[in-house]
């Protein structure tokens, strides 16, 4: 009797899981294990044939490739930083109950997310457009008028300053929940013992932020990585390629000109192992310091 | 505490500069300060799509942002130009047919890892987490030449099904389902239900709030989803919300008093569940992390 319950909870626990199981390996496992097969496939369309490592020594000879992964990592290592510590800012700011219109503060610095990534793309190019509002502005208190859309620094500026306007708010919220866990209490106390404002944030908020800090990062950088509506919208991955990344590489690779599969299965492949090495190595950075 | 007497010690003699009024002040200042900057740059692009659809295409270009009169003659070539309705129809069918489907298979999931516990089930869940940092961009390839494969480019099964095992919500009603007492399940089974009759009878009615939760992110998610439908729906009549208003902004001249009429459709029914369903929204976003 007790050996059959057992059987059937056994059975159960395969049943309830089985359609999410059977859909993750049709969509996720087969399609990645098969691009991985393709990256070592040369040939246009739908003619394969065995290229070994063809399509690594294309990748290194490839100007818009290194661009474009170039582009990729500027926009990394410049927005990424930026957007954590304004968020972590506004956070440690709002988490002060006696600010008077917190709620206010609150909920429009997270307004941006929700707005979607296209719909907030093409308001920011009107925005930003040569004779646009921004302009206008920058003109009239003397700074004068910026190349966003033409220029290959200021396009590139352009789309940080819009992820950046996209995703703080949404990185905030997470900081927001993790500092009300916090007990009020050690705060007090340092007060008592004489530790500046400074030095409550850098050696008792932060410390105790580590693990949302370390998942924001690793979000962001996965996000940041497939970046492809943005550009796509906003500066059409231009202007001269300064703004292509490697999704919209392997977008333009795949389904503008005559599909080179085996070769863009590659190109995503780049972005799979900089993804694995980039959250590993923010894991072991986050366990050494936690060590020390 | 210790704890902070210790980082007292170690800065050596320090001096609580915020005790001075002045100070105090000041700093009081310029923290409002930041924060309405940055609550200004937050809203601005709200308010410059609200105004710029009652202005003309030229003056938008030529950055006005006062109201114009121009909202009817916006709205009129927008549906002249695009078969709204339609567009409107795509995006919900596939929002809403994508939650009711992710909802079911993800939650069923959820549960399922969580109440029947085995060490092999958990070290597959352990690699689904692994496989939450798969990148998209990875698999687009390879899926669009299996829809392809199977016809099912320019339909709507092809944008839906891909998402339906959605990692993330398993992951979320997993968490989720610690919280549900394993003392109403066993009284359920007492009383002589089975296990899939608990998690329709019991488990969905005292887990509505985690629903609604996941209900919002999956919606939203679907509804702003751009790349896989660019990719997978090509014909003009089966585009998207998202579709039409990219796909205006690339014309030759963009019309840009159209384009922000388009803007604010796409925008409008995320705004209004985040300003109806505020604390489930932020609830459903930090679900994860708990």
């Amino acid at each position: 009797m007790a050996a059959r319950a057992i059987r059937r909870e056994h059975i159960n626990g395969w049943l309830f899981i089985a359609p999410a199981l059977i859909l993750l390996g049709i969509f996720m496992i087969y399609p990645i294990l098969w691009s991985l097969w393709m990256s070592f496939q040369t040939g246009r369309g739908m003619s394969f044939s065995f290229g070994g490592f063809a399509n690594i020594q294309r990748l290194m000879q490839d100007t818009v490739f290194l661009r474009a992964l170039g582009n990729t990592m500027i926009f990394l290592v410049v927005q990424v930083p930026i957007m954590i510590v304004l968020a972590l800012l506004f956070a440690v700011a709002l988490n002060d109950t006696k600010l008077w219109g917190r709620a206010f503060f609150r909920t429009a610095i997270f307004l941006p997310c929700v707005t979607s990534l296209v719909a907030y793309a093409v308001l920011f190019k009107s925005m930003f457009a040569s004779e646009g509002v921004i302009n206008q502005a920058l003109m009239a208190i003397g700074i004068g008028a910026i190349p966003w859309l033409t220029d290959p620094f200021w396009a590139k500026v352009l789309i940080i300053l819009a992820i950046t306007w996209r995703w703080t708010g949404y990185n905030m919220i997470f900081y927001l929940a993790a500092l009300q866990n916090i007990d009020r209490a050690i705060y007090e106390s340092a007060r008592i013992d004489g530790v500046p404002a400074w030095a409550r944030f850098v050696h008792l908020t932060l410390p105790m932020l580590k693990p949302v800090i370390l998942f924001t990062t690793v979000i962001s950088t996965i996000g940041t990585l497939q970046l492809f509506d943005e550009p796509y919208n906003l500066t059409m991955g231009g202007p001269s390629q300064a703004t292509m990344t490697l999704s919209y590489y392997i977008y333009d690779l795949t389904f503008r000109f005559m599909p080179s599969f085996g070769y863009s299965a590659t190109v995503s492949w780049v972005i799979v192992v900089l993804v694995g090495i980039l959250s590993f190595a923010q894991f072991v950075i986050a366990r050494d310091r936690r060590g020390s | 505490m210790t704890e902070t007497r210790a980082i007292a010690d170690r800065l050596g003699e320090t001096r609580e500069l915020s005790l001075d009024p002045v100070f105090r002040y000041v700093r009081r200042g310029l923290l409002y300060l930041g924060l309405s900057i940055a609550a200004f740059v937050s809203i601005f692009p709200f308010y410059w799509m609200l105004v710029g659809s009652t202005n003309m295409s030229p003056d938008i270009a030529h950055g006005k942002v006062t109201p114009g009169g121009y909202l009817f003659e916006n709205i009129a070539t927008f549906f002249a130009t695009v078969d709204v309705p339609r567009m409107f129809w795509n995006s919900a069918f596939i929002a809403l047919v994508g939650v009711a489907l992710t909802l079911i298979v993800s939650s069923l999931a959820g549960y399922g890892f969580e109440v029947f516990k085995s060490r092999f089930r958990d070290r597959i869940f352990g690699l689904m987490l692994l496989m939450l940092s798969i990148p998209f961009a990875a698999l687009m390839v390879p899926l669009f030449i299996m829809m392809a494969g199977l016809g099912l480019i320019n339909t709507f099964t092809a944008v839906i099904v891909p998402g339906i095992a959605s990692i993330f919500i398993i992951f979320y009603f997993r968490q989720a389902t610690k919280a549900f007492p394993a003392e109403l399940r066993d009284a359920a089974r007492i009383d002589g239900l089975n296990e899939w009759q608990i998690f329709v009878f019991v488990y969905l009615p005292v887990m509505r709030s985690t629903y609604a939760a996941a209900i919002i992110i999956v919606f939203m998610g679907n509804w702003n989803n751009y790349l896989w439908p660019l990719i997978v729906l090509q014909a003009e009549e089966n585009k998207t919300v998202t579709l039409i208003v990219s796909s205006l902004s690339y014309a030759y001249v963009p019309d840009y008093g159209v384009i922000m009429i388009s803007a604010v459709f796409a925008t409008l029914p995320t705004l209004l569940i985040f300003f109806l369903l505020q604390r489930r929204f932020v609830e459903g976003l930090l679900g994860a992390v708990k």
